[in-house]
């Protein structure tokens, strides 16, 4: 059995971690709500983005310039951008988008070109040997749009010189506190987008393919920012909860040690009452 | 009489959605006015200055390039940034103005056209922001 000491350091050690762990169990929550409330922000111009994409895709457009962006041809080498956080202590978080990059990677047969947003999905690919072929880490800190810019520029470069031929990108949707699934979306071409109801006659300034030209790389920008936000959300999420659980795991091997420590200190003092108790009997004995 | 709803969003938040009178707003062919019952329309815009009408009161704001769209008495503007007067930072679009200048004049003696246009795109920004505080205060000191 463990000596009183022991026991009592363990207590300690494990009631400090309990404490950090329950620290930042809150900063994560604090995080979590601001980081929601960002994907809310960011919906409208999405919104507005893909209306005014399809408004335009209604128009007469000059059919031999189609944009680079929208032509679509036939699948040999796709491009992932994969979404992971810097920071660990997210549960099983990054590892399940990691394990889904792997299986969207080793089911293709060309090499696929990896481009990996945080520290954990960078470190991954390394220690595999994967090239990569752009890695951005610190965007989940402060999510600002204006960091996600040179991201859309190093996949709509690699698309419009057809070094790949399709664009996806993978992160962890958010779909609710406790629950983060790995999804993968396609982001290039650019799918050709429906609009409902007749279309209007809009009178276009300059026209239809230079708005078209300066809107469609804004639209892969947009997206890839929401999703970022999204994995800012999912990742603050999921430390939220880890942490609880560590919190909570705290508290309960505490209160078992407690007990234990308190059977060990009666057992203690029993004891010794019992040696107390024994010498004495042993004097009086003597005595007579 | 019919009024015009007005959204005004940015990559980032939604700056503004409200029902106005008139729409001034810097589109990249020359400043257009939009009135209830306009025309679709669809364009792009440069960085200027954008202003709402709302019975005799007009609101200003800076916005640095986007895309406007007019439909239906619906007017949506996809701005790259958007600021209402009293949230631009006048020093920061001042010492903007000073580095655009300087840049600018720097460019247009390398003639390097690239760089020359980002100059001016960057100056006209700057100007943008500094040209709306300035009416935001004439509008204080008339009153």
């Amino acid at each position: 059995m463990a000596s009183l000491r022991d026991i009592r350091r363990r207590i300690r050690s494990i009631r400090n971690t309990g404490q950090i762990t329950r620290a930042m169990q809150m900063v994560a929550a604090s995080r979590m709500r601001r980081a929601q409330q960002r994907v809310l922000a960011s919906r409208p111009y999405a919104e507005a983005a893909r209306t005014m994409l399809g408004e335009l895709s209604q128009q007469r457009l000059d059919p031999t310039a189609v944009h680079p962006l929208l032509r679509q041809r036939p699948e040999r080498r796709a491009s992932f951008v994969v979404f992971t956080s810097d920071r660990g202590l997210a549960g099983a978080l990054n590892s399940n988008v990691l394990r889904r990059a792997t299986e969207e990677i080793l089911a293709r047969e060309e090499e696929s070109q990896i481009v990996t947003i945080g520290r954990k999905g960078q470190d991954f690919f390394v220690r595999r040997g994967r090239r990569l072929a752009a890695t951005f880490t610190g965007l989940g800190e402060r999510p600002e749009y204006a960091g996600i810019i040179p991201v859309a520029r190093v996949v709509v470069e690699a698309y419009t010189a057809e070094n790949v031929d399709a664009v996806y990108m993978l992160y962890p949707q958010f779909i609710s506190t406790l629950q983060q699934l790995p999804v993968v979306k396609p982001i290039l071409p650019i799918q050709a987008l429906e609009e409902e109801g007749t279309p209007l006659e809009f009178i276009i300034e300059p026209d239809a393919e230079a708005i078209l030209a300066a809107l469609l790389p804004r639209y892969v920008e947009v997206q890839l920012y929401q999703a970022l936000l999204e994995a800012t959300a999912s990742e603050q999420s999921a430390r939220m909860i880890a942490m609880r659980n560590a919190t909570e795991n705290a508290e309960e091997l505490v209160s078992e040690l407690t007990l234990s420590y308190n059977k060990a200190r009666q057992a203690a003092i029993t004891k010794e009452i019992t040696e107390i108790a024994t010498a004495a009997e042993a004097l009086t004995a003597a005595r007579t | 009489m019919a009024r015009l709803s007005v959204e005004i969003v940015t990559a980032e938040r939604r700056v503004l959605s409200d029902e106005v009178d008139m729409v001034i707003a810097p589109a990249v062919e020359g400043t257009v006015g939009i009135l209830p019952r306009h025309a679709p329309l669809l364009t792009s815009l440069r960085p200027g200055v954008m202003v709402l009408k709302r019975a005799g009161e007009e609101e200003v704001l800076a916005v640095s390039g986007g895309f406007l769209q007019v439909s239906n008495n619906r007017v949506l503007i996809l701005a790259d940034t958007a600021e209402r007067a009293e949230e631009v930072d006048e020093a920061r679009a001042e010492q903007a103005r000073a580095e655009a200048e300087v840049a600018l004049r720097e460019a247009s003696s390398q003639a390097g056209g690239v760089q020359t246009e980002a100059a001016r795109t960057a100056l006209r920004r700057s100007l943008a922001r500094l040209q709306v505080t300035q009416r935001r205060k004439q509008r204080r000191t008339s009153t």
